[in-house]
């Protein structure tokens, strides 16, 4: 039996200690490379000198602790409960995703970045379907019903990943029952999910080409009964956290980050918004048909993590505005593209024809063809940007498949939105940043 | 090269000295290692503030790939996908980075955000950030051998066996 | 029904029906089963399920296992849900040496208990290479349902004592090994003073 032995060897991955560092990583891990306003660069060094290196602490968080979220590993340094710095240490979740990606077809892609950001399977998804379309071509061509059926399926997707969201920032937060009533919510949606795709999560549904299978019977009051059943829920937390002067204390003025520094640090999404930069790619570079619905882009004006707890808690309203917008426009037809290329033939037809039968199996042994070409692509997933770089030698597997991962890049605002704060708060402050580990390390 | 460039001024469209191609409608700058740093800081006084994604390809399958404007193609290519946040646009920049001299300049003193970027492209790729003020491995453990995403490096797979199962 | 005074008088026939006799191995089995806590070991997606198997619809606690514990020192089932990767195998490790005899270990869905769909280089293939594992959970991610039921199963070895039989016989799974020292047997007579 080979023995491993405990602790990890990445030292070189560490927060290192005061001495051991030089000036400029010193200036970096404060944030100072961010361009700071006078103050903030006359505070910084204030900070510094008054800590000498005695007095100061370096504690680890993680990767196994309760109010990280998931495998995420901090490393703080302390002057009594003040955080002079931080650093995130992550990839203790990294699957090689994108190297497995390199080696499943078009076809099976789906599965393999739909375990990325597990939070939010079916944005994953999209972001895939929708580059390898744009590599074949056929972005123009994808069925009406498909495109709503990925519209309704990704705002149930970032309502339920919200809803999960308040429910671990209650938590994390003391506020437990959160926990709880974010959870019950949550269900209800992954029931539908269940219901439509076969799969709770990590679903696969939506693929190059249009989606799975059709909507299943009653799909339309399954989806009524959520949307009528949310609102009072939503009002129930608002009474439970908004106005609530303990909730407030602990997330105003907590984490605050300015819309210069969020941008120079490329962070997207709720983070961004809560700085007031009103950038929603939905709106701002549509995609879908999200430029024939109405909804509001929620922004923040102090950059804190009330914001953003305010941020995600509407946008789950408005995304129920738009999904009750996607009910009216549904229209019949064809769930996936018509085109032999990519798309199998129907069920009925295979007992019928061999060419059916051989064209099916072909499809799915050999995969379909991509053209040779490199596109980007991104769409507005719950957490940001998520974008998709597909690289295509013109075979039926991807050159090279990137996923831009929102979290990946959130996460490194942490450093900037701890300094100066209490430790208590760093919990506060990982909870409203929301990332999910599978997507950070991939 | 010199002469085809004198060429490609007429022929095709640039972009602070760098040839632009539209790859499939989205606009893509070749830019060469020399380039590379400043025309990222051209393009980010142009307004494309915020550097969205920054990745690195190997195209050791693919040695005779064809670039055009005179580009020789090298083993490794560097892609860095900006945002325009006021201008609604994106724009990619595709630097080529042989496989003899895999140091580039840092864009960390433009775009603070890409520091991790970086340092998933070194860990990735092994391709050096000279100037990054962390160049560490961000995803493997910090004593893995090789970089994974590299076309030499093998995915890993350990056969399937169904050993000892009833049939 | 009477106040028993003094046993040694009265003898057992004096408690009418108030007590059952078992073996005290039994009862410390049942009580182990039933209140086993798990160590919060969630790493990837089927976290996610581990959590919402502990939350408000599945609610975990009817089987005793509601408190989650994040210190390893005081849970008893390590639930093993995600992918383990090479840079997290150590720390698992760790951990896993850090929970309290005894102990027994859930491997949740497909990735932990064989690496799934990832047969690369990044993930380790199979937990059982680096902890003994007691029950294998199925499916990416299980549904809650079985992954109650991967519990139950567990409970279930773990009152039959069918785990400490095999691990004896095997000389425990990855090589980790009870003291066995031995325990001197006093007999205690009820009563004696
Ligand atoms: S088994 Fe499936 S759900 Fe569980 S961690 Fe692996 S990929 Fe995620």
């Amino acid at each position: 039996m080979t023995i491993i032995s405990a602790g990890t060897a990445e030292g070189g991955q560490e927060l290192l200690s005061r001495s051991e560092l030089t000036a400029k990583e010193l200036l970096r891990e404060v944030g100072s490379v961010l361009r700071l306003s006078e103050t903030e660069a006359a505070l910084l060094a204030e900070v510094q000198t008054e800590a000498p290196e005695d007095q100061t602490m370096i504690i680890n968080m993680g990767p196994q602790h309760p109010s990280t979220h998931g495998v995420l590993r901090l490393m703080l340094e302390l002057q009594g409960e003040t955080v002079l710095r931080c650093k995130p240490i992550i990839g203790y979740l990294h699957t090689g995703m994108e190297k497995t990606g390199e080696s499943l077809t078009y076809m099976q892609g789906g599965t393999n970045v739909t375990r990325m950001d597990y939070l939010s399977p079916l944005n994953n998804e999209l972001v895939f379907s929708m580059a390898v379309e744009k590599l074949l071509g056929i972005d123009g061509d994808i069925p009406e019903r498909a495109v709503w059926m990925r519209m309704l399926l990704s705002e149930l997707n970032r309502m339920s990943s919200h809803l999960l969201f308040l429910a671990t920032n209650g938590m994390d937060l003391g506020a437990v029952s959160m926990m709880l009533y974010g959870w019950r919510e949550r269900e209800d949606v992954l029931r539908f999910f269940q219901k439509v795709t076969g799969l709770r999560m990590n679903h696969n549904f939506i693929r190059p080409g249009g989606v799975a299978a059709d909507l299943p019977a009653g799909w339309r009051d399954d989806v009524l009964a959520i949307l009528e059943g949310l609102p009072s829920r939503l009002e129930e937390y608002d009474i439970l956290m908004t106005g609530q002067p303990i909730w407030r204390e602990r997330l105003q003025g907590v984490g605050v980050i300015t819309a210069q520094e969020a941008i120079a640090l490329g962070a997207t999404g709720p983070i961004l918004r809560s700085t007031g930069v009103a950038w929603d790619l939905r709106r701002d570079m549509p995609y879908l048909h999200y430029d024939q619905v109405e909804f509001d882009v929620i922004v923040g004006q102090y950059g804190d993590a009330y914001d953003r707890y305010s941020i995600r808690f509407n946008e789950i309203r408005e995304s129920m505005r738009i999904v009750y917008q996607v009910l009216d426009c549904m229209p019949s037809g064809d769930f996936r593209i018509q085109n032999k290329k990519v798309t199998p033939p129907p069920r009925a037809r295979i007992d019928e024809s061999m060419e059916a039968l051989i064209h099916h199996f072909k499809i799915f042994t050999e995969g379909f063809k991509v053209p040779e070409g490199e596109v980007y692509v991104a769409i507005e997933s719950p957490r940001g940007e998520i974008g998709c770089y597909i690289v295509s030698d013109g075979s039926s597997n991807p050159y090279r498949m990137h996923v831009r991962a929102p979290s990946f890049v959130n996460i490194q605002t942490m450093p900037h939105m701890m300094r100066g704060g209490l430790v208590a708060d760093a919990v506060a402050v990982i909870s409203s940043v929301d990332p999910v580990l599978g997507e950070v390390d991939r | 090269m010199s002469d085809s460039a004198g060429t490609l001024e007429n022929a095709v469209e640039t972009q602070h000295g760098c040839p632009v191609q539209d790859s499939l409608g989205q606009r893509v700058l070749h830019a060469s290692r020399d380039q590379y740093v400043s025309v990222i800081k051209a393009l980010a006084d142009d307004g494309y503030e915020m550097c969205i994604d920054l990745t690195g390809v190997d195209y050791l399958e693919m040695p005779h790939r064809k670039i055009g404007f005179g580009i020789q193609p090298e083993r490794f290519e560097l892609v860095v996908n900006l945002l325009s946040l006021s201008q609604r646009q994106r724009i990619r920049v595709r630097v080529q980075v042989p496989a003899d001299d895999v140091t580039m300049p840092t864009l960390f003193d433009i775009h603070p955000g890409t520091e991790a970027h970086e340092r998933e492209t070194f860990d990735m790729f092994g391709i050096v950030f000279a100037g990054h003020p962390d160049m560490t491995r961000i995803l493997m453990p910090e004593d893995w051998d090789g970089h994974p995403l590299r076309k030499d490096y093998s995915q890993g797979s350990i056969p399937v066996q169904f050993k000892g199962a009833n049939s | 029904m009477g106040v028993v005074q003094n046993i040694a008088d009265d003898g057992l026939g004096g408690m009418d029906h108030n007590f059952v006799t078992a073996r005290i191995e039994d009862l410390v089995k049942w009580a182990r089963s039933r209140s086993s806590w798990g160590a919060s070991f969630g790493l990837a997606c089927c976290a996610i399920e581990m959590m919402g198997t502990g939350a408000s619809h599945y609610d975990l606690s009817r089987f005793g296992m509601e408190v989650f514990r994040a210190s390893p020192r005081q849970a008893d089932i390590m639930i093993v849900a995600g992918r383990v990767s090479q840079k997290m195998a150590p720390v698992l490790r760790q951990v896993y040496d850090q929970m309290m005899e005894p102990k027994w270990v859930i491997s949740m869905g497909v990735c932990a208990s064989s690496g799934g769909m990832f047969n690369n280089y990044a993930i380790v293939q199979g937990v059982d290479q680096i902890v003994p594992v007691d029950v294998y959970a199925p499916g990416c991610p299980p549904t809650p349902e079985t992954l109650i039921h991967a519990i139950e199963t567990l409970h279930q070895l773990i009152e039959d004592g069918e785990i400490m039989r095999r691990r004896v016989a095997n000389n425990g799974g990855a090589g980790v090994e009870l003291s066995s020292e031995p325990v001197a047997h006093t007999s205690v007579t009820i009563g004696s003073k």
